[in-house]
């Protein structure tokens, strides 16, 4: 029943005709993604000269024929609608569309206030100029930041408070560039509420940074020191990494609780348990009959696909954890040797002021402030460790558990499948039973609940054929991020090895000389 | 190897007229050279191939060799600090008592912990830990090393008869190490050494180069104790640091064989540059160690033999001016003023002895020391060079087919 690639979403206006648009749609994904990757907007990179149009889509987007086949439908009716707004826009010429990638949630969640975004089509070779020229005003997309940590109130009520600035040219918002304030609590309760509405259609939630009890009580209580300083720090970061994913995320950024959160200037304060609502309180309950029933559940796919992808995400984390806990590690012992070099500069300091020989105090002298320097370089170091290995491997661990949360969403809608089917089994059992014993009244009842079953069985097999789709394409877009991502801030970190590796050279060069003086 | 304490590590110390140990510099003289050719480290114990080349008529064959253990080493060297004779020479220090402590415990933890990584993972850390092993071993014998050639190389201490026994007898020595009794009495005669020492260096010399000498040593020694601790401190944690980049580059390959995609191949590389950069950052640990820890850590047990000096010489002075009072005491009273006298003369002589060759000894500590600062931080700085160029062009390198890549 569920065949991998030829799947049709649930009947939407507008025809499968694939017309260039699509294949734009197609490219944006990608953009998308390179926004994830940095702020620089690398959209003149993605895009591909008029004449390749044609050619290069189909190859660079071979794993997601399924999205563009599906997209189609969406794109041809909406860039109507599209373009009339676009006139006001700066770059009417040049527009940008994100790709409506799962219609059916979107069709079901956003209902009424489903936005189009801009179009891009390369219609001038102009036009792809004045792109690459202007490419710093980003003439598609949302670049978020948080910036600004301030520490809001004394003692233990305290709180920091983050300022979120948008810059963006997406007409859903009112303003180009706006900023509000935010604690942290906001940001988990947008998780909260993302999670409630896009959980269950497996779209991969972006999971926020942790919580820290310790970490905000020293910032509260104000002690001024390098590691509070540290930790406020490395959670901006880490909170700004996470409203980067999400609102790239192309089903996300049209919920109206982002939107919300990036422009209301108050935000109702959210408060962190689930009880309160309903949705929440159910999710609550479900996740617990989870745990027991994920053991058991094991979906007899003909697509073996999926159950390949989760034990590779499996074995994936478990490998990311390991990796994590030796760059933790290796953070550590860095900052040690920062310390203990440092302490050692100050005594070949002292034991070249006692040396009575002149060029030997001299160099011993200048050894010292080689390995003061040392010492920086050591510090720095730590610091990229930290930053852009450390909290990479944090994320991404986070983000696999996201992941197989949406493989279990993908289970229990089998699983509801399945018990519906044997339902209706049971009930048409009953049907003949009673047909059998010759009950007509009975029988119009049971009729009816058949009738019923048979409904949801249908109802709920289409579920998990949208659900499989959902989760397979968010799957293919996860790891076509997760690739850019580890390449790209690998590579910086590489580079950051490489400038310590450039001063370490210039100081003992400017030593040596010192040393051969020695007489 | 994993059992090695029970195991027999045998390293061939290739030497090639240049003694291992760079710490010192020294004239090799064809009268007289020695050198270690050989070590064999069986279970505790090391045993060290001494082997002689010399012209001098008092040995029975011009070149032999002896097997002797660290035992042997410190007898030879209490037996020169206990020689009336040598006062007023700087005994050379003796030769650290050979440690694997550290390295067993880290093999025997290794052995515990081989379940819980993979092969690859178990085979790197073994080879890193006898690595490790092999370089404490080659150490401990360069240090017995100069020990010997130091001895060799001066002028006295070289005819000394115990040492040419200690070269040539082929027999055990049966030197047995000190039991506890006189591990006490050592304790004790330490302690009042030290007390007697306080004493002496209140004494103002009329020497202002001895004066000089004695205010000077003892900072220096203070001030060089603190930097060998504290530079053994740093080169621990850079070899810490280097143990978790071969982590991370096993962990990184794991993750790059588990498929093949783009990303996995760009996990092999990166580990396959970590793996290379590892080595050098350990090679950085090592050379470090080399020549900065161990030269500060020789000329802490220097300086404190040249301490040694200075005390036997304050000494020696001290009880040259008992002599002197006893000697006034005696013509006052004009009572046994002839065996005064001949006390007073002896201890003049003594005191005069020491001082003249104390002088020497001093001024040529001084000029080894500043040769051999000069020689090792000319080579630690060339080294560390090296090891930083040669990890740059690593990084370029990667960075680039990296980059070139995506």
């Amino acid at each position: 029943m569920a065949a991998s690639s030829r799947r049709n979403p649930p009947p939407l206006p507008g025809a499968e005709n694939q017309d260039p648009l699509s294949e734009m749609a197609g490219e944006d994904s990608d953009e998308g993604e390179d926004i994830f990757v940095g702020n620089s907007n690398p959209v003149a990179e993605a895009f591909q000269p008029d004449t390749a149009n044609g050619e290069e889509p189909a190859d660079l987007f071979s794993e997601a024929e399924t999205s563009t086949a599906v997209n189609s439908s969406i794109t041809t009716s909406k860039s109507n609608g599209v373009h009339s707004d676009n006139e006001n826009d700066l770059f009417a010429e040049v527009s940008v569309e994100l790709s409506m990638e799962n219609p059916s949630t979107t069709a079901k969640s956003s209902g009424a206030e489903f936005t189009p975004s801009l179009t891009l089509s390369a219609t001038q070779p102009e036009s792809m100029e004045q792109l690459e020229e202007e490419k710093d005003e980003d003439s598609f997309d949302m670049e978020v930041a948080v910036t600004n940590p301030e520490k809001i109130g004394d003692g233990m009520n305290a709180y920091m408070a983050y300022k979120v600035s948008t810059r963006t040219t997406l007409p859903m918002f009112r303003n180009r560039t706006f900023s509000v304030w935010r604690r942290f609590s906001d940001f988990l309760g947008l998780y909260e509420k993302l999670s409630v509405k896009h959980s269950l259609n497996g779209c991969i939630i972006p999971p926020p940074p942790e919580k820290s009890v310790v970490g905000m009580t020293k910032v509260k209580v104000g002690k001024d020191d390098s590691s509070s300083a540290d930790f406020v720090e490395r959670r901006r970061a880490a909170l700004e990494r996470y409203l980067q994913r999400v609102v790239c995320h192309p089903s996300l950024l049209q919920d109206p609780d982002v939107r919300e959160f990036l422009e209301r200037d108050e935000l109702p304060r959210a408060v962190g348990t689930h009880t309160l609502s309903g949705a929440g309180f159910l999710k609550m309950i479900n996740r617990a009959s989870d745990a027991v029933s994920k053991m058991t559940i094991k979906i007899s796919d003909s697509d073996a696909w999926f159950d390949n992808k989760l034990q590779e995400v499996e074995s994936e984390e478990l490998q990311l954890r390991k990796l994590h806990a030796v760059v933790d590690s290796l953070v550590n012992h860095r900052k040690e040797l920062c310390g203990n070099t440092a302490v050692f500069a100050k005594s070949m300091a002292m034991l070249g002021n006692s040396e009575d020989n002149t060029a030997l105090s001299r160099a011993l002298s200048q050894l010292a402030e080689v390995e003061d320097k040392m010492e920086t370089l050591h510090q720095e170091q730590a610091a990229s460790d930290f930053f852009i290995l450390a909290e990479l491997l944090a994320d991404y661990i986070r983000l696999l558990g996201a992941v197989r949360g949406c493989f279990e969403q993908r289970m229990k809608t089998w699983q509801r499948w399945q018990e519906a089917q044997s339902t209706l089994q049971k009930k048409r059992e009953v049907e003949a039973k009673l047909l059998w014993a010759n009950k007509p009244d009975k029988l119009q009842q049971a009729k009816e609940e058949i009738t019923e079953w048979e409904g949801k069985v249908t109802q709920y097999e289409r579920d998990f054929d949208r659900i499989s789709v959902t989760v397979r394409k968010e799957f293919l877009r996860f790891e076509k991020q997760k690739s850019k991502d580890f390449k790209s801030q690998i590579v910086k970190y590489l580079e950051s090895l490489l400038q310590s590796q450039q001063r370490h050279v210039k100081f003992w060069e400017a030593f040596l000389p010192e040393a051969k003086a020695i007489a | 190897l994993l059992r090695c304490f029970g195991c027999v590590l045998r390293v061939v110390v290739l030497l090639e007229g240049e003694p291992l140990a760079v710490n010192v510099d020294l004239q090799t003289d064809a009268t007289l050279q020695v050198d270690i050719s050989d070590a064999l480290s069986e279970r505790d114990k090391v045993k060290f191939t001494v082997h002689t080349k010399s012209t001098l008529p008092n040995f029975k064959q011009n070149e032999f060799s002896v097997v002797r253990q660290h035992e042997e080493f410190i007898w030879l060297h209490d037996s020169f600090v206990e020689n009336e004779e040598y006062a007023g020479y700087i005994i050379p220090p003796a030769p650290p008592r050979p440690d694997f402590d550290a390295s067993r415990e880290k093999l025997q933890k290794l052995g515990e912990g081989e379940g819980s990584m993979t092969k690859e993972e178990f085979t790197k850390m073994k080879q890193e830990l006898e690595a490790e092993y092999l370089a404490i071993f080659k150490k401990t014998v360069a240090m017995h090393e100069v020990f010997l050639c130091r001895v060799a190389a001066h002028p006295v201490l070289r005819k000394d008869m115990n040492f040419h026994v200690f070269l040539e007898y082929n027999q055990d020595l049966s030197v047995r190490g000190k039991n506890k009794r006189e591990k006490m009495e050592d304790f004790f005669k330490n302690v009042v050494k030290s007390a007697d020492g306080v004493l002496v260096a209140g004494v103002k010399d009329v020497d202002d180069f001895f004066e000089h000498e004695k205010t000077f040593l003892l900072e220096y020694h203070n001030r060089v104790k603190d930097a060998s601790s504290k530079s053994d401190r740093m080169i621990r944690s850079h070899k810490n640091a280097a143990d978790d980049i071969n982590r991370i580059a096993s962990t990184l390959y794991t993750l790059g064989t588990q498929d093949s995609t783009d990303v996995c191949k760009f996990f092999l590389k990166v580990s396959e540059l970590f793996e290379k950069t590892r080595k050098i950052e350990a090679r950085v640990a090592a050379d470090e160690d080399l020549k900065l820890a161990d030269l500060l850590k020789y000329y802490l047990r220097e300086s404190q033999a040249a301490k040694d000096l200075l005390y036997r010489r304050g000494r020696a002075l001290v009880d040259y001016e008992n002599a002197n009072k006893a000697l006034d005491k005696a013509r006052a009273k004009n009572k046994d003023v002839l065996q005064a006298e001949t006390s007073q003369q002896v201890c003049c002589q003594k005191f005069e002895k020491i001082s003249e060759s104390a002088k020497q000894e001093l001024i040529d500590f001084k000029t080894r020391r500043v040769a051999a600062f000069r020689k090792n931080l000319v080579e630690l700085a060339e080294l560390e060079l090296k090891h930083a160029k040669g990890n740059l062009q690593l990084l370029q390198s990667c960075v680039g087919v990296l980059k070139g890549d995506t």
